[in-house]
């Protein structure tokens, strides 16, 4: 070919993965691939554990070969529909490079470290060895669980029985924690997971920040695409033009970190304007007189000069929401650690839920309810000798979850609170902003780490002993029983045997459970009983769940409030608290105030991050299915921004950050639908370990980049927004 | 500024990033698709017209090259299906609306009326092998019965050679998805470089000096032919729709250009005029062999522009977000 | 003939691909290969923007030039509908059909050679099913069903939104619709 100067190659080879095989045509007819589903399907049930939303399905086979997942049609999570990664799911199951069998670290004559293939036997006996000494010697609850996902659950139940109560998962300091704790601290309830989010019958929706469309959570994705047809009026706060902005009518272009001053004014206008819900404030709701004159300073015109939102708009669209109220719905978002002072953001988020009467209405945040389905009769957990809080000393009085990197600066030195790590299920160098340094450190100083995953993430590289964990579609777990519009039930069960070595998690907790001498919290031979056992207490059981994969019941109480119900809310005071006196005894803020954030120096860039739909975070870059639509993570800039250093669409640069950490290269996207301010990336990629073979080495790291982390002083979030990037062109 | 951009990487091969079917398998072909319906053309046109002595060797010798060349272009074709164990479907089929059956099917009856016609000429054109022929049973006979019909095979012929060029010049016309390929002087341009490419041949290897001369007249009148094809397919395609504007900035000033007006226009077209027009009044010898033998490379540089540029004109053609060049990994 | 058809609701549609997820595992379509795929247009300038996506395929084109092109009738269309499918036992690989597509839709499948394309999961719709990416879309935003029955949902949304093909200049006819 000529003058095109591409470098263009072909696919010679098809993978085995696909189990396709090589079928070689013949002359005078080929043997055409028969159409999908004319071999012998079958079809088990399963909910997806592709990221944390758990939506049920059922996991299809062919001819005993893995074919498709598809959703249960009865499901609330899923309404019968997965999203990207969950339909990706038989991916990670038929990943090559799973962690095939357990390792165990060993120094090898030459001082080199490596990983040894050993027996089940070896692995879990070293850990309980190991655990027992530790437990000897310092006492068992000096041994940490951080976990994250829904396989954790046995090594909860394992870390409680044995006496530890130290137990964190990013979901809370990384995540919602803030969100959590700000609603908590107004209407003394969370949103939970899945957020109580009325979106099918809002009439007006406020996203702050939340880009659902490329955060797949499925329900929301699917709640919000039924306001969209209904015509709902979207109204949508992020610096980037989001996939959600992009519906919005409108799209305010915050300046980042700024969000506390909008939310403000727009209480400002609510309250001057007198459209806020009176009724509902003076039933509901306590320190309204305080917040009416804390918010008065915070007119549209003084915030406009701190958000660049022109104080029109600002009007117009908290008309908006009060033409709607109490339909309209202030998203209280998921990924709240953004900038330190989070947990007074999404305080503010919950007030002005509550200033548009909200919570408890139609459209706005419903009650929920899941089924009260009894525990397996066990005995009573000991009580721990001291539990995450010893990891925060005096610090974040509102953490009421462990705080994931409060426990790794807890472990560092020879004299650290914790002498052990069970790790389950989460990336903890990629996953906690900026924490390498200390994570080496702490590893350095623990006695024992212990990592439970599935796939070679870089974590297993700080293991003493990895656990390879079957996918969820090799096992049972609980089943899931979360708080929803109606109570319902779901089922995991395996729909293959584990692959490898592998092991299902219930399998590896009772194993060390038995060596640490806690039969008694394991008299199951295998988990289905547990299930069995349950689901008989509610009217069911396994054989009818294996069947149906979903049961649905009824709810016992309404999903809304009953117009002038009265209702005791669980804070303090039995009200909405819109002035927190518990915040003001411990010396913080009880009305949220705004604090002008940290400009980027000369040069530099704000680092905006978050979901691509493709993937969730890390863990399925390297899924062969997913890879294929998004094998690379980009780097958004303006086009202004691109002009001024020169940058092409599609070349290669790094980031580097003040403190001169500099990433992998990645790939340039020149877009308008970035401020000039800022870059963004989805966060997920740069995968450092080999052994990921499709993935490692591809796309940049948000997590390095972050070595500015503004802790929330309330709760311990790692506020990971507060970070400034420059770009360096690649010189090759 | 509209940024339209796939999201999702895919390398199906041969499409992305842009169309690359055709290669030098398919721009071979073609040419020497072209060129045999050159051969074919004059072999015949001078047995019709008895011009013996004015061409004696396209009368006679000529023939022979062109199922010598199109196998050769058939088997470059060959090589470029992918699924070539069902080559002979072509033949269990006849599609009325697909040049390329049509084409399948002229090439099956190229071979048959070229075989008479090299028969009708074999001992004229080929003497030395007549001693040889005369010793097979019954070959002799079979060459005084095809000598009588020298002139109705020759008539059999023609059609066969115009269908034959004009097929290699309007299959790829035929592609209204790919806008270069997609006007209706494809067709006479490559029917006007194939007959041209065939003249160029003969006037190559003819021995006597007057046919020589005789098809360098011809030549040079195809060649100015040609080249009012291409201005005209030049305005043509830059009063067109967008991709055709594409196509035509490709060809004046783009990746395009230097090939185009060096390699086809100048080597191919313009530098052979010249020194066929020089030839003509005898001022330059060496020209009898240069200039057919540049004629037959432009020749050849046109189908490889057509093939090349043609696939890299659509309708639609996204760049690609993440570089699909990273789905290698997965071999 | 009985036309099928596509409408994708651009004002819905996310970008998310699970269309091309749900396409490659019901399909079993080979590592690299893709049926459909998605487009993402944003036009104007920061911060005036209008973003649209497309889930983007073979468009079962009425007037299918990768049919008329094709020189062995592999290309065919199914049973007298627009469907446009592939029989791997007629085909060549002489990819006239790749050429002749204005939409970049077809594949060559490996290791095989034959050609292949989106078949409107005619295998699905023959049992009354929806194709795999419509049933899978999370936002609902794709519907698929007779065009030529006044009742159908396609045709009600034709009927009462506004919308587009792609490249109608080709003159290819497309069945895929986006509403707009
Ligand atoms: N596909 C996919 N979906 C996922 C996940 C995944 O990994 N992949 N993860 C799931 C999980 S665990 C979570 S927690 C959620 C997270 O999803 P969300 O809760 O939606 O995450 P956010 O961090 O709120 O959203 C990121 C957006 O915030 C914008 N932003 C950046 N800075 C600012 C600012 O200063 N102000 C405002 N207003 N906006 C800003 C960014 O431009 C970006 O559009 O996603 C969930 N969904
Ligand atoms: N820089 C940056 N940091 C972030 C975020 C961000 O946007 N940017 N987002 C934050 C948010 S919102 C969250 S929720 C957290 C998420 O943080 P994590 O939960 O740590 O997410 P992943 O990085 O995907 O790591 C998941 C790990 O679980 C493993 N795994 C997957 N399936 C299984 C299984 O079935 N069993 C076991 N045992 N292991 C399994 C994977 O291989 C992988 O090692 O990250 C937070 N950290
Ligand atoms: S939202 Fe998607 S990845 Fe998450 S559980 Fe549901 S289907 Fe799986
Ligand atoms: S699945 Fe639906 S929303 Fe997602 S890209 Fe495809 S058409 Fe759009
Ligand atoms: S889109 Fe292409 S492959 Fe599909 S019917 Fe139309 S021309 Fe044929
Ligand atoms: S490649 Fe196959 S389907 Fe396509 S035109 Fe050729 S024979 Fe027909
Ligand atoms: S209709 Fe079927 S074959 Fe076509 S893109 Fe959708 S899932 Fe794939
Ligand atoms: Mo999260």
């Amino acid at each position: 070919m000529l003058s095109t100067g591409l470098n263009r190659r072909e696919f010679i080879k098809i993978s085995a993965l696909l189990g396709l095989g090589g079928s070689v045509p013949m002359l005078g007819g080929c043997t055409p691939r028969p159409l999908p589903g004319e071999g012998e399907v079958s079809r088990v049930p399963t909910f997806c554990d592709m990221c944390f939303w758990k939506c049920a399905g059922f996991a299809h086979t062919e001819d005993g070969q893995p074919w498709k997942i598809i959703g249960n049609d009865v499901d609330l999570h899923s309404e019968g529909r997965l999203c990207t990664r969950g339909t990706a799911g038989m991916g990670s199951y038929q990943d090559p490079d799973r962690l095939k069998r357990p390792l165990l670290r060993e120094t090898g004559a030459d001082g080199v470290q490596t990983f040894r293939e050993v027996s089940w036997d070896e692995a879990l006996n070293f850990i309980a060895d190991r655990l027992k000494s530790i437990a000897q010697r310092h006492g068992a609850d000096r041994t940490a669980l951080l976990n994250h996902g829904y396989g954790a659950a046995h090594f909860q139940h394992l870390m409680k029985a044995y006496g530890s109560g130290s137990i964190a998962e990013p979901a809370f300091a990384q995540c919602r924690g803030p969100r959590d704790v700000g609603f908590e601290l107004t209407f003394g309830e969370s949103v939970g997971s899945p957020e109580r989010t009325d979106m099918e019958h809002s009439r007006c929706i406020v996203l702050i920040g939340s880009h659902i469309g490329e955060n797949l959570h499925n329900g929301q994705v699917q709640t919000l695409a039924e306001a969209m047809r209904r015509d709902a009026t979207l109204i949508t706060v992020d610096p980037r033009f989001s996939v959600p902005a992009g519906k919005s009518k409108y799209w305010l272009p915050i300046k980042p970190g700024t969000d506390i001053a909008l939310l403000l004014a727009w209480m400002h206008v609510l309250i001057d304007e007198d459209l806020y819900d009176r009724d509902y404030i003076n039933r509901y709701a306590t320190g309204f007189e305080q917040l009416k004159q804390h918010v008065a300073r915070y007119s549209p015109e003084w915030v406009y000069l701190e958000t660049g939102i022109d104080p029109d708009t600002i009007r117009k669209t908290a008309r908006e929401m009060a033409a709607a109220a109490p339909a309209t719905l202030i998203h209280p978002g998921r990924h709240t650690a953004w900038y330190g002072d989070d947990t007074q953001r999404s305080r503010a988020i919950a007030m002005l839920n509550a200033l548009l009467g909200s919570w408890g209405r139609q459209g706005g945040l419903y009650m929920k309810e899941s089924v009260s389905l009894p525990k397996y009769p066990l005995p009573a957990y000991p009580a721990p000798k001291s539990d995450f809080r010893a990891a925060h000393g005096n610090r974040f009085p509102f953490a009421n979850a462990g705080v994931t990197n409060a426990i790794v600066e807890a472990s560092i030195g020879a004299d650290a609170h914790y002498k052990a790590w069970l790790v389950y299920g989460t990336n903890l160098p990629m996953t906690i902003p900026g924490i390498r340094p200390q994570l080496q450190a702490a590893i350095d100083s623990l006695e024992l780490v212990v990592v439970v995953d599935t796939m070679p993430s870089e974590i297993t590289g700080y293991a003493d002993v990895v656990l390879p964990e079957c996918t969820y579609l090799e096992r049972y777990d609980d089943l899931r029983n979360s708080g929803e519009r109606h109570p319902s039930l779901a089922l995991r069960m395996p729909v293959f045997e584990p692959s490898y070595d592998s092991k299902p998690g219930w399998w590896m907790a009772k194993q060390l459970g038995l060596r640490l001498g806690l039969e008694k919290y394991f008299p199951w031979e295998d988990y289905a009983e547990v299930i069995d056992w349950q689901l008989k207490q509610v009217g069911s059981s396994l054989d009818e769940m294996k069947k149906i994969g979903v049961k649905n019941f009824p709810r016992t109480r309404p999903k809304y409030f009953a117009p002038k119900q009265e209702v005791s809310f669980p804070t303090p005071s039995g009200k909405i608290e819109l002035y927190s006196q518990q915040l003001a005894d411990k010396g913080f803020d009880p009305i949220p105030e705004y604090t002008r954030p940290e400009q980027p120096p000369q040069g530099f860039y704000h680092l905006n991050y978050g979901r691509m739909p493709a993937h969730t975070f890390g863990k399925t870059t390297n899924n062969h299915l997913l890879f294929q639509l998004a094998p690379e993570n980009t780097l958004w800039v303006n086009p202004l921004v691109a002009s001024e250093r020169g940058l092409e669409n599609g070349e290669y640069v790094r980031l580097s950050n003040p403190e001169g950490i500099v990433s992998n290269k990645i790939r340039v996207r020149v877009t308008e639908r970035i401020r000039p301010d800022s870059v963004f990336m989805a966060h997920g990629f740069g995968h450092r370990s080999r052994r990921l073979r499709l993935t490692h080495d591809l796309g940049a790291d948000d997590s390095e980049l972050m070595t500015n982390v503004k802790i929330d002083p309330l709760m311990g979030g790692t506020g990971m927004r507060g970070n400034f990037v420059t770009i360096i062109k690649e010189t090759v | 500024m509209l940024e339209e951009i796939l999201i999702t990487a895919r390398s199906n091969p041969h499409i992305d990033p842009v169309l690359e079917v055709w290669n030098w398998q398919i721009s071979v072909y073609l040419f020497f698709g072209g060129l045999t319906a050159g051969i074919m053309f004059f072999s015949a046109l001078m047995q019709v017209l008895n011009k013996d002595r004015e061409a004696p060797f396209a009368a006679n010798g000529l023939a022979l090259l062109g199922p010598i060349v199109l196998s050769l272009g058939m088997t470059t074709l060959f090589l470029d299906l992918s699924h070539k164990l069902f080559v002979w479907r072509f033949y269990t089929t006849f599609q009325p609306t697909s040049p390329m059956s049509y084409g399948a099917w002229i090439l099956v009856l190229f071979y048959p009326v070229s075989v008479l016609q090299i028969l009708s000429t074999l001992r004229k054109g080929y003497p030395m092998v007549v001693s040889y022929t005369e010793r097979v049973p019954l070959l002799p006979q079979l060459l005084n019965l095809m000598e009588t019909y020298r002139r109705p095979i020759a008539w059999m012929a023609l059609p066969i050679a115009v269908g034959l060029g004009v097929y290699t010049g309007i299959l790829l016309s035929a592609f209204s998805a790919r806008p270069f390929w997609n006007t209706g002087l494809l067709g006479p341009l490559f029917l006007v470089s194939g007959l041209s490419t065939g003249a160029a041949l003969t006037a190559l290897i003819a021995r006597q000096h007057s046919e020589r001369q005789l098809f360098t007249r011809i030549d040079i009148g195809l060649i100015v032919a040609e080249m009012l094809v291409v201005a005209l397919m030049l305005i043509n395609l830059s009063t067109g729709a967008r991709p055709q504007l594409e196509a035509a900035e490709k060809l004046l000033g783009g990746s395009y250009t230097m090939v185009f007006w060096g390699a086809f226009v100048a080597v191919g077209l313009l530098i052979p005029l010249l020194l066929e027009t020089f030839e003509l009044r005898g001022l330059m010898r060496s020209a009898a062999v240069l200039a057919p033998v540049l004629v037959l490379a432009g020749g050849y540089a046109l189908r490889v522009i057509a093939v090349d540029l043609g696939q890299e004109t659509t309708w639609i053609n996204y760049e690609s977000e993440f570089n699909p060049q990273l789905l290698e990994r997965l071999r | 003939m009985a036309r099928y058809g596509m409408v994708i609701d651009t004002k819905l549609c996310i970008g998310c691909a699970d269309c091309v997820v749900a396409c490659k595992t019901e399909n079993k379509v080979p590592e690299g290969l893709n049926r459909d795929w998605v487009v993402e247009a944003t036009q104007g300038t920061y911060p005036n923007l209008e973003t649209e996506f497309r889930s983007e395929r073979c468009n079962h084109c009425s007037n299918a030039t990768c049919v008329t092109m094709c020189p062995t009738g592999a290309s065919h269309h199914w049973k007298g509908t627009n469907i446009v499918l592939v029989d791997p036992n007629k085909c060549t690989g002489c990819k006239a059909c790749i050429s002749a597509c204005p939409y970049d839709a077809r594949l060559i499948m490996h290791p095989e050679g034959y050609i292949d394309k989106c078949t409107f999961c005619h295998h699905r719709v023959e049992k009354g099913m929806d194709p795999a990416c419509v049933s899978a879309c999370p936002t609902k935003c794709m519907h698929f069903g007779l065009l030529d029955d006044p009742n159908s949902e396609v045709s009600q949304l034709l009927r009462t939104r506004k919308h587009k093909v792609l490249a109608p200049e080709t003159g290819n006819d497309p069945n895929v619709y986006y509403l707009i």
